[in-house]
């Protein structure tokens, strides 16, 4: 049925109807609305699990990590710094073949302080083999936590998974969410079932030693998994689409691309404020398209360069900087376009919370029409 | 689409008003979103917060810098900060006063002013008044229900402080009305 809620408790629900088993988590800003109503949810009844309260967020998803290996269906949520302090634990999480899903209220990262939204936490973690997916309204962010679970917990799977929603303007935000009901989501989402989990009856070990013998060889088979994944992504989304009506089964999604010469690439709610701003520039003439990017790890570098190849340039709003190099997102497109003459250009843009207008995406695609690029946009040249 | 800001001080409830607004609103059969602008949360600060109206849905994540209507929480905020700056032609300005006005509206706006203060101090006995205004709010745009505001309200607040809220909202949307 279709409700209207804030972003944070429209995921907490859904969450709720996936029905974890462990939950462990720290507050912080803009995460915390998501965490406390789940908190208040075990509590009051409403959802049979365990909440591990802990001293930080490395604790958070290392109780997860023991609860996940114990063989429960574990959750988590972040944003920033809470994410910064579970580096170690990420990769280790990833490692062991963990498939813990972990909502991202995408912020940005210190120093200097900012408690505003950009995508450079979630990023600066594409390295620890997680699966990352991004999404562009609360809709998307709810439904792709069912999303989530079902790929992870795929046994040829066995990952864990960030859902990544911006922070503030998505978690915060009051709008109409369709939310599922327990029935239909137990009918997609069956219970977890790991072949392999920790029990003393039957002891095995995670994260054990891999000497130079074996560790290679692991890094191969952790690569492959999340590169296969892919396939179990689109089959899921094919069958959230046959339950339920919307789709996810594409990792990439096309708007007006079709005709498009300049096509805008982005991630999550930079989305919908790029939409409105071509419609305008489509009723002025203007063949500009966008192609969201919805799950970022695995990189969809086939959908990409197929949807891609028939652009005249690409413009990537980029919501992270790797600094001393290009946007994240930038290089990989520029990568999965290699060998193609479409020209790729970059634009870091919104970083923490400078907010994104429908006129600063016509700039962006004035600018990449005169072939300028590559730079951080709207820089307030008064204050360098 | 029609885009609505409020002014407001930290603790005025200028981030409810949005939100229950925006309830109301979505009762009604429309589209709509609501926001705050994540603003650092300090008591007495300026805050601002935004809600969108729309027969489809809404995509657009931007804040709002041509509102077509403008809630003013606080007229003490109007000599610091330029509450109504990008208003649209036509739009509706509220502004919680009780005294005349000694400021100007852009040319084409309509300024409407209510003693909320005074409403919320008589009827909740404490200077809430997000609630008066989204009674102002109803009454003046039509955007939104009474009835609707009315499940709002009974839908965030304890059953004695809902009825309340609404009784605020009540005496605001009467006075509202009665004045046009």
């Amino acid at each position: 049925m279709l409700g209207i809620t804030e972003g944070s408790l429209a995921v907490a629900e859904a969450v709720r109807l996936c029905r974890p088993q462990v939950v462990a988590a720290y507050p912080i800003t803009p995460q915390t609305h998501i965490v406390e109503a789940l908190a208040d949810m075990v509590a009051n009844g409403k959802l049979d699990a365990d909440y591990i309260t802990v001293e930080s967020e490395f604790s958070a998803l290392s109780a997860c990590l023991g609860a996940s290996a114990a063989g429960s269906r574990t959750y988590s949520a972040t944003t920033s710094q809470g994410l910064a302090l579970m580096f170690e634990v990420c990769f280790n999480v990833a490692g062991m073949r963990q498939p813990i899903v972990m909502t991202i209220a995408n912020r940005a990262l210190g120093a200097p302080l900012s408690i505003w939204n950009d995508q450079q936490d979630s990023i600066s973690l594409r390295d620890s083999g997680w699966l990352q997916f991004y999404a562009e309204d609360n809709q998307e962010a709810t439904d792709l936590h069912y999303i989530a679970y079902r790929v992870a917990e795929d046994p040829s799977v066995s990952l864990p998974a960030f859902v990544c929603f911006d922070g503030f303007i998505l978690s915060h935000t009051y709008e109409p969410v369709e939310q599922l009901n327990q029935a239909d989501v137990d009918k997609y989402l069956p219970p977890f079932a790991p072949t392999e989990r920790l029990d003393a009856a039957d002891p095995i070990s995670f994260g054990m030693y891999a000497t130079p013998e074996y560790y290679h060889e692991f890094r191969y088979a952790h690569d492959k998994a999340l590169k296969d994944s892919a396939a179990v992504i689109k089959k899921a989304g094919e069958e959230f689409k046959a339950l339920f009506g919307r789709d996810y089964s594409a990792m990439v999604e096309g708007y007006l691309l079709e005709d498009a010469e300049t096509v805008l690439v982005a991630m999550g709610s930079i989305c919908g404020t790029t939409k409105d701003a071509i419609d305008e520039m489509r009723a002025a003439g203007k063949k500009v398209g966008l192609l969201k990017v919805r799950v970022f790890r695995p990189f969809p570098v086939g959908e990409l360069a197929k949807a891609l190849g028939g652009a005249q340039r690409v413009a990537v709003l980029d919501k992270n900087i790797s600094l001393g190099s290009k946007g994240a997102l930038a290089l990989e497109i520029r990568d999965a376009l290699y060998g193609s003459r479409v020209p790729v250009f970059d634009y870091i843009i919104g970083l923490g919370g400078r907010d994104v207008r429908k006129r600063d995406i016509k700039e962006i695609v004035a600018r990449a029409e005169r072939g300028q690029g590559d730079e951080f946009y709207g820089l307030r040249q008064e204050v360098l | 689409m029609r885009e609505l800001r409020i002014h407001g001080r930290g603790g005025q409830g200028s981030v409810t008003a949005a939100e229950l607004i925006a309830v109301a609103a979505f009762e009604g059969g429309v589209f709509s979103q609501a926001f705050p602008a994540f603003g650092v949360e300090r008591r007495g600060a300026p805050v601002q917060a935004f809600v969108r109206f729309d027969d489809k849905t809404i995509r657009l994540r931007s804040q709002i810098y041509e509102p077509d209507y403008i809630i003013v929480q606080d007229s003490t905020l109007i000599k610091d900060v330029n509450v109504f700056l990008g208003v649209k032609k036509g739009g509706i300005v509220i502004v919680n006063t009780e005294k005349a006005p000694d400021y100007k509206v852009p040319e084409g706006v309509k300024l409407i002013t209510i003693d909320a203060t005074s409403i919320a101090l008589k009827v909740i006995g404490l200077p809430i008044t997000n609630t008066s205004l989204m009674g102002a709010f109803a009454a003046a745009t039509g955007e939104i229900r009474f009835s609707a505001l009315e499940n709002a309200l009974r839908h965030r607040f304890p059953k004695e402080l809902a009825e309340k809220n609404i009784e605020a909202a009540r005496q605001a949307f009467d006075a509202v009305k009665g004045a046009a």
